[in-house]
């Protein structure tokens, strides 16, 4: 048996940690205990599921084409998961959808087109599918940022926009501030591994018996490839948020925002 | 020759309806009328922020849908009723309007709206809201442009800014530019307006000289402040000061 074969003893064993949580809740009369079992049991049930059909997708024999229909569910589940998490965002899933896919592309294309990994279904789906999960905070962070943004600064930007300035200049210093403040936290998340925490990956591969050098090195090309995931899924959020605000014509377009009288 | 700055023909929005109306060129046109009734909205009507549905607005004789939205408005400048800085010094707020501006051309800006120049390295957000108004109204000068656009600029202003204010548009206008100014406020109208137009209910009730429109200021209901239960005060002192700003 490796250090990552824990059977159904160990997962049991696992479970007592959730029942600290209940206990906890209970104790400190948080009333989370049906939400910490309910969740305990969906992340079981789903895992079990996965792995499953990981088994069977990750197989060597696996076609490539499966690891593409995999990548885009994952980027469809993304998209309705962005959407409900920012429902005052117009046009929030397909915005989504550009960006996943777009930071799906970049990112992949990078590691496979240099050589970083093997190009097969082995790889790709675990790596399209940190590049998506990763990227939905930061995805709808900017979004509603911008949303904030443009809802808390209407006046501003309409004297931007009465200056002469187009749509993307008066929009600009909005959808920078956005684009900032969604991408700190990676960056301080990324300065601060190995440090303070010991990333899923690394630890996941050190429990399966790789040699902690190499699971080190995955880790960090996995760090640098969210990093860039997440700069490209916020400015392409940005981009085509900000186009979506204005006309053609260049005007702003009305938000949930009462008017001013007149 | 065209001597109206602007004409409406049937002009429709979500909130104002058949607008008929022309605004005279190098005149200061103040339009009138109770909380909500839609004074604001004429105005961004004229510099594009917002478009009619149906009807026509035209600037100089040509439909505004017909000139670059960007050209129209660095020729037609609009002050917004609280003062909008932007975050930066006040020079930087200043080359929002014109990226290009001198150091003296700064210098001229403050000066024609009576700021102190030393305040153009100051960050913009610790201004009064008198200074803040008057950075405003200077950065739209920026663009140079022939008409002016203000709604209620002065509503919330200490009364020597005010009047700083008023002297600057009627030098403005005088020197052949053209101003329209939204106020609600009675003293102010009869000191500033050239014409006057009346907005109740999303529409034009009535315009003309202001000379002949002397009964508006018989209509106590006109003049009240956005709560409608007050008569809007904002009146500066009678006399103006010594020195007034450069122009």
């Amino acid at each position: 048996m490796s250090e990552a074969d824990i059977g159904l003893l160990g997962m049991a064993g696992a479970t007592l940690l959730v029942a600290v949580a209940i206990g906890v809740s209970v104790w400190q009369q948080l009333g989370l205990e049906r939400s910490l079992i309910w969740a305990a049991a969906r992340a079981g049930v789903q895992l079990v599921a996965v792995g499953f059909a990981l088994r069977l997708a990750l197989d060597e024999r696996t076609p490539l084409f499966v690891a593409g229909i995999w990548l885009i569910a994952m980027i469809g589940f993304a998209m309705w998961t962005a959407g409900n998490r920012a429902p005052e965002v117009p046009g929030m899933p397909m915005l989504a959808g550009m960006a996943f896919t777009a930071a799906a592309v970049i990112s992949l294309g990078v590691l496979f087109g240099l050589g970083v990994y093997d190009l097969n279904a082995r790889t790709v789906i675990p790596l399209g599918g940190m590049v998506i999960g990763n990227s939905i905070s930061a995805t709808v962070l900017v979004a509603r940022r911008i949303i904030d943004e443009f809802q808390t600064r209407r006046d501003e930007v309409e004297a931007r926009l009465a200056l002469g300035l187009s749509a993307n200049d008066a929009a600009r210093p909005y959808l920078r501030s956005a684009i900032r403040t969604a991408l700190i936290p990676q960056i301080e998340t990324t300065k601060a591994v190995g440090i303070v925490f010991l990333p899923g990956a690394m630890v996941g591969l050190i429990l399966a018996g790789t040699d902690p050098q190499d699971a080190v090195l995955v880790q960090a090309a996995v760090m640098y490839m969210i990093l860039g995931s997440v700069a490209t899924t916020t400015t392409v959020i940005a981009l085509g948020l900000g186009r979506r605000l204005f006309t053609d014509d260049d005007r702003l377009i009305r938000l949930a925002q009462p008017d001013q009288p007149g | 020759m065209v001597n109206s700055a602007f004409e409406l023909a049937e002009a429709t929005t979500p909130i104002l309806h058949d607008l008929n109306l022309e605004i005279p060129a190098g005149q200061i046109t103040v339009v009138i009328g109770p909380s909500g009734s839609g004074k604001s909205s004429l105005l961004r009507l004229l510099n594009r922020l917002d478009i009619a549905s149906s009807g026509t607005v035209s600037f100089q004789g040509v439909d505004v849908t017909g000139i670059e939205p960007r050209t129209l408005r660095r020729d037609v400048g609009m002050v917004f009723q609280r003062p909008t800085v932007f975050d930066g010094t006040c020079a930087e707020n200043l080359r929002v309007g014109d990226p290009d501006l001198t150091d003296a051309g700064l210098v001229t800006l403050f000066e024609r709206v009576g700021l102190d120049p030393e305040l153009i390295q100051r960050d913009a957000r610790t201004l009064s809201g008198g200074e803040a108004q008057r950075l405003c109204l200077a950065r739209t000068l920026a663009t140079t442009p022939s008409v002016l656009l203000l709604d209620e600029p002065t509503s919330a202003l200490d009364s020597d800014s005010v009047h700083v204010i008023e002297h600057f548009v009627r030098s403005f206008v005088d020197d052949g530019g053209t101003a329209v100014w939204v106020s609600h406020d009675r003293a102010q109208v009869k000191r500033m307006a050239d014409h006057l137009v009346q907005v109740v209910d999303g529409t034009i009730a009535d315009s003309g000289a202001h000379d002949a429109m002397g009964h508006v200021h018989d209509d106590d209901n006109l003049w009240l402040d956005s709560t409608g239960t007050a008569p809007f005060t904002n009146t500066p002192p009678s006399d103006p000061p010594a020195e007034g700003p450069a122009t």
